[in-house]
């Protein structure tokens, strides 16, 4: 059974060859044009000349557009209509796309951008969340608030108070493969567009309106992205109705890619959040009330930061019972670029925040921080009275229990602390740390109704079979996974199932492919359609064979009916022989979930996946540089449909987290501008930054949940074990000032900021 | 123009060419050789490495005129015949790779690096595969399973 088998990459080889390709791989029409855009270097302002004709005079231009010159209005914002493909008066944040250029090469392209007179008068612009707390500016007229119980009562009673804020940093995607994209005009205006995206359905939605199409008029498709970590759920819009817009008045194919660059200016990135908390523990170390307060910064448009903020609520409990909470969360409204989707999608702030709560709480009760955050776990599965979450989710589902004390007796954790102590004590220089952190990550979209998925399936006479589904490929290996549901499902090797390039012409109205969600929505529509040619084949063998339908077995590439043992392609060739259809759609819709957005309430999650890091460093008091010395994780994928691929997640997400928590800094100057737009200046974790004792292991078990095949997703959920790297810091940082004061280190924990906090602990 | 001759791959190629035009570019568009990828176009990521004479190189780096004359190999001319060189077979077994867009740029630095170590005799350890992969970036994988292919692919070289 290929189900559970850890098979390579789906395109593993084609990728060790060179093989594969993305978009700016495939061959051009000849006399196709590549575009760029000209950006606004001013943060806030209105635009009172925009000379271009030194760019329409510039070597190999062909077309030169800005928004007045476009045929009709074009909006690339994924719902709230207010993203301008360019800048109509006013720029909005420096890096805005103002015109974009048509040449004959890319280099033609991105040379004449650089031309053009743009003469701005600048507006005050807002930077920083206090900036825009004190405008009030803001989405959504005012803060989001849900309170369960009287938070502050609870604090106010408890026996000990902690607070503080927690500052974190946002993240640049740094997908390797920037954002690309592709037109290529048909007859009668069609359009198709090949883009690098984790939506094509939006972009199809997108491109249709900004050509003025009905949606069946345009094709989107994408067969793989070289990374996307939700950098291309929306951002990838504005190249895609770019080249489209430029291809219907030109006539001619377009393509577009950022340069890196232009990437790092234009696109949106992880929202970076301020959170201030109060919390109120008993002596026991139970949690009795926590308030929060989220100040997100959105950037200057809405794209998806309503859900992102919702999602980091939603996330604010994590792994704990919290019998009174109250979060305000604030989003708001700056001139920087538009923050957005990324792995985890607010739940890593979320996260975060009530993680900073434990650690400090642990500090000042002086507790253990592991064992405090045990005695606060949800019950366990099978609890006989599930706990509910503050938003009135059963909680039925739990193992964090046993999973923290697998890891830990795995880790060898009572026996390291010990020794780290030891050899702290006999240390001038150096301290080492160690530091938890668990995860329980809500697997749905918080909008119920994006809980659905398509697939398409064709059986031909041979036996190959064509998969196709609304999930697209960044990297992950959904395609291979749900190759592997087909192939269970038919019997044959994974090798007789075609994997096609996803295609809004094959399935239709599809969702994002992110919130994790790949593999159990198009897992399960996958197998739907499966099954339903499987009972259509086996319908067919049991008349030929006098037996009944469930008698006809499909497996090991065979086909057993009766006493006969066809080939699956020769039991193909007899359901096509006998007028019976081989190709069927598949649907699926997440069952039993609904959310009361505005109430904050409901079930929003079909159930949790969970995992626990534990980290250990070594920090240098002398320069505020560290070390990662040793990761333990276990991590909780269910009935793993690829375990390869899945600790392939969770390596990834692991090291990505930690990049974001610790390295990962961006820096915008007092005018807005984003100084860290390259690798120089952004320090994306590289090899030496993986740490040297790396020992992951998947928690098997199936997901009580009736997910495919009792699997669980594993997107996003890793990417939170990297906060037990931020704990492990802040612990070593403690043992400089001996454990007497707590430090309160914000993220990213760069080595700056690190020996700050040392220099703060030795007073 | 330039007039740009190289062995690329074992053949011989011959263009001319903008004097400005880089070693990737050459590659990429002029030759249709889309394995070397362009990650960061400022020789930070390594995904454009390719071998020129032999060593290593960032080839976003290099102009095409610069390669003139010398013998060129890309991702493309690693596997003879349909046989995969070893270092490709090990990066496919150990799944040293997800979305594969630094693929290429890692098995050509790999070849490379385990080539110049056995010539000198030097062992390739661990911490020496992470050194020299300082100049190659994967956003995907978290490097784990890439110093394992590499580990792999060193003793079956
Ligand atoms: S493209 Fe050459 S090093 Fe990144
Ligand atoms: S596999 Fe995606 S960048 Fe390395």
């Amino acid at each position: 059974m290929s189900v559970a088998d850890p098979l390579p990459h789906d395109s593993a080889r084609l990728h060790v060859t060179g093989a594969a390709r993305y978009v700016d791989d495939i061959p051009l029409p000849a006399n196709a044009l590549h575009l760029a855009f000209g950006l606004s270097d001013v943060a806030h302002g209105v635009i009172e000349a925009l000379d271009l004709s030194a760019v329409r005079a510039s070597d190999g231009v062909v077309e030169v557009l800005a928004a007045g010159d476009l045929a009709r209005p074009a909006d690339v914002s994924p719902s709230a209509h207010d993203e301008p493909l360019l800048a109509e008066g006013r720029v909005h944040y420096a890096g805005q796309p103002v015109f974009v250029v048509a040449a004959t090469s890319h280099r033609a392209a991105r040379v004449a951008a650089r031309r053009a007179a743009l003469r701005v008068a600048p507006l005050p612009a807002i930077l920083t969340v206090d900036e825009a707390l004190a405008a009030g500016s803001r989405f959504e007229g005012g803060p989001v608030v849900w309170d369960k119980g009287d938070a502050e009562a609870a604090i106010a009673a408890a026996d000990l108070v902690v607070e503080g804020t927690l500052e974190l940093g946002g993240q640049e995607h740094f997908y390797l493969e920037g954002q690309a994209a592709l037109a290529l005009p048909g007859e009668g205006g069609e359009m198709h567009v090949i883009a690098s995206t984790q939506h094509p359905t939006e972009v199809q939605h997108k491109v249709a309106h900004a050509l003025g199409l009905p949606q069946a008029m345009v094709r989107v498709e994408c067969r793989r992205m070289g990374g996307g970590f939700g950098g291309k759920e929306s951002q990838g819009n504005a190249l895609a109705v770019a080249v489209a817009v430029v291809a219907q008045a030109t006539g001619r194919p377009c393509k577009m890619r950022y340069d890196r660059d232009d990437d790092f200016l234009i696109t949106g990135k992880r929202h970076d959040f301020r959170i201030d908390y109060r919390a109120g523990f008993g002596r026991d170390g139970r949690i009795r009330g926590v308030a929060f307060r989220h100040l997100v910064r959105c950037g200057w448009s809405q794209d998806l930061s309503l859900p992102v903020a919702d999602r980091a609520m939603l996330h604010a409990d994590n792994a704990y019972r919290i019998p009174a909470m109250r979060i305000e969360s604030h989003r708001l409204r700056t001139n920087t670029q538009s923050a957005t989707a990324f792995r985890g999608f607010g739940g890593p702030q979320g996260v975060a925040g009530i993680e900073r709560v434990m650690d400090h709480a642990a500090h000042a009760l002086g507790l253990d921080p592991i064992e405090l955050r045990r005695r606060n776990y949800y019950a366990e599965m099978p609890a006989p009275r599930p706990d509910r979450t503050p938003y009135g989710q059963e909680v039925r589902d739990f193992i964090l229990g046993g999973l923290t004390e697998k890891l830990l007796d795995g880790a060898d954790y009572a026996a390291r602390r010990a020794e780290i102590a030891a050899w702290n004590a006999g240390q001038r220089v150096l301290r080492r740390g160690i530091g938890f952190a668990p995860v329980k990550f809500g697997i749905s979209f918080t909008l119920s109704h994006l809980n659905q998925a398509g697939a398409l399936v064709h059986v031909y006479t041979d036996g190959s079979v064509h998969l196709n589904h609304g999930g697209t490929e960044m990297g992950q290996g959904l395609f291979q996974k749900v190759a592997q549901v087909a192939a269970a499902e038919f019997g044959v090797p994974v090798s007789a199932v075609r994997i096609t390039a996803t295609d809004t012409a094959k399935v239709p109205n599809t969702s994002a492919t992110a919130a994790s969600s790949g593999s159990d929505l198009n897992g399960m529509a996958v197998q739907a359609a499966c099954a339903e040619i499987r009972a259509r084949m086996a319908g067919h063998l049991a008349s030929l064979h006098q037996i009944t339908p469930d008698a006809v077995v499909f497996a090991g590439g065979a086909v057993q009916a009766g006493g006969a043992r066809y080939s699956f392609a020769e039991a193909a060739t007899l359901a096509w022989q006998g007028r019976v259809s081989l190709s069927a759609t598949g649907f699926y819709r997440t069952p039993d979930i609904a959310w009361d957005r505005a109430r904050g309430e409901g079930r929003p999650f079909y159930y949790f996946a969970h995992g626990a890091a534990l980290t250990e460093v070594v920090v240098d008091r002398l320069t505020g540089e560290y070390r990662i010395l040793r990761a333990d994780i276990l991590h909780d994928a269910g009935a793993s449909l690829n375990p390869a691929l899945d600790i392939g997640q969770i390596e990834g997400g692991y090291v990505q987290g930690v990049g974001w928590l610790t390295t990962e800094e961006l820096v915008w100057d007092n005018a807005g501008r984003l100084r860290t737009h390259a690798p120089s200046t952004y320090k994306i974790p590289a090899f030496g930054d993986r740490p040297a004792v790396f020992n992951v292991a998947l928690h098997q078990g199936a997901n009580p949940a009736a997910t495919i095949h009792r699997s669980k997703a594993v997107g996003e959920p890793p990417l939170m074990l990297g906060i037990s790297a931020l704990m492990a810091l802040s612990d070593a940082v403690a043992a400089f000032g001996g454990g007497r004061v707590y430090p309160a280190l914000d993220a990213p924990a760069t080595p700056e900021r690190v020996l700050a906090a040392v220099e703060r602990m030795r007073g | 123009m330039a007039q740009v001759s190289m062995t690329v791959n074992g053949k011989a190629v011959k263009r001319s060419v903008p004097d400005t035009t880089l070693l990737s570019e050459f590659l990429r568009e002029h030759l249709r050789l889309t394995g070397t990828h362009v990650g960061c176009d400022t020789s930070q990521c390594g995904a454009c490495v390719v071998h020129v004479d032999g060593r290593a190189v960032k080839s976003c780096t290099m102009l095409a005129a610069g390669a003139d004359g010398a013998s060129v190999v890309t991702i493309e001319g690693l596997a003879k015949d349909g046989a995969l060189h070893p270092m490709q077979t090990a990066f496919n077994d150990n799944h040293g790779l997800q979305c594969g867009f630094c693929t290429p740029g890692m098995i050509m630095s790999g070849v490379d690096m385990v080539a110049r170590y056995k010539a000198e005799g030097r062992e390739l350890t661990e911490a020496a595969i992470r050194h020299e992969l300082e100049g190659n970036i994967c956003r995907c994988t978290g490097y784990h399973n890439i110093v394992k292919s590499i580990q792999d692919a060193a003793a079956r070289m």
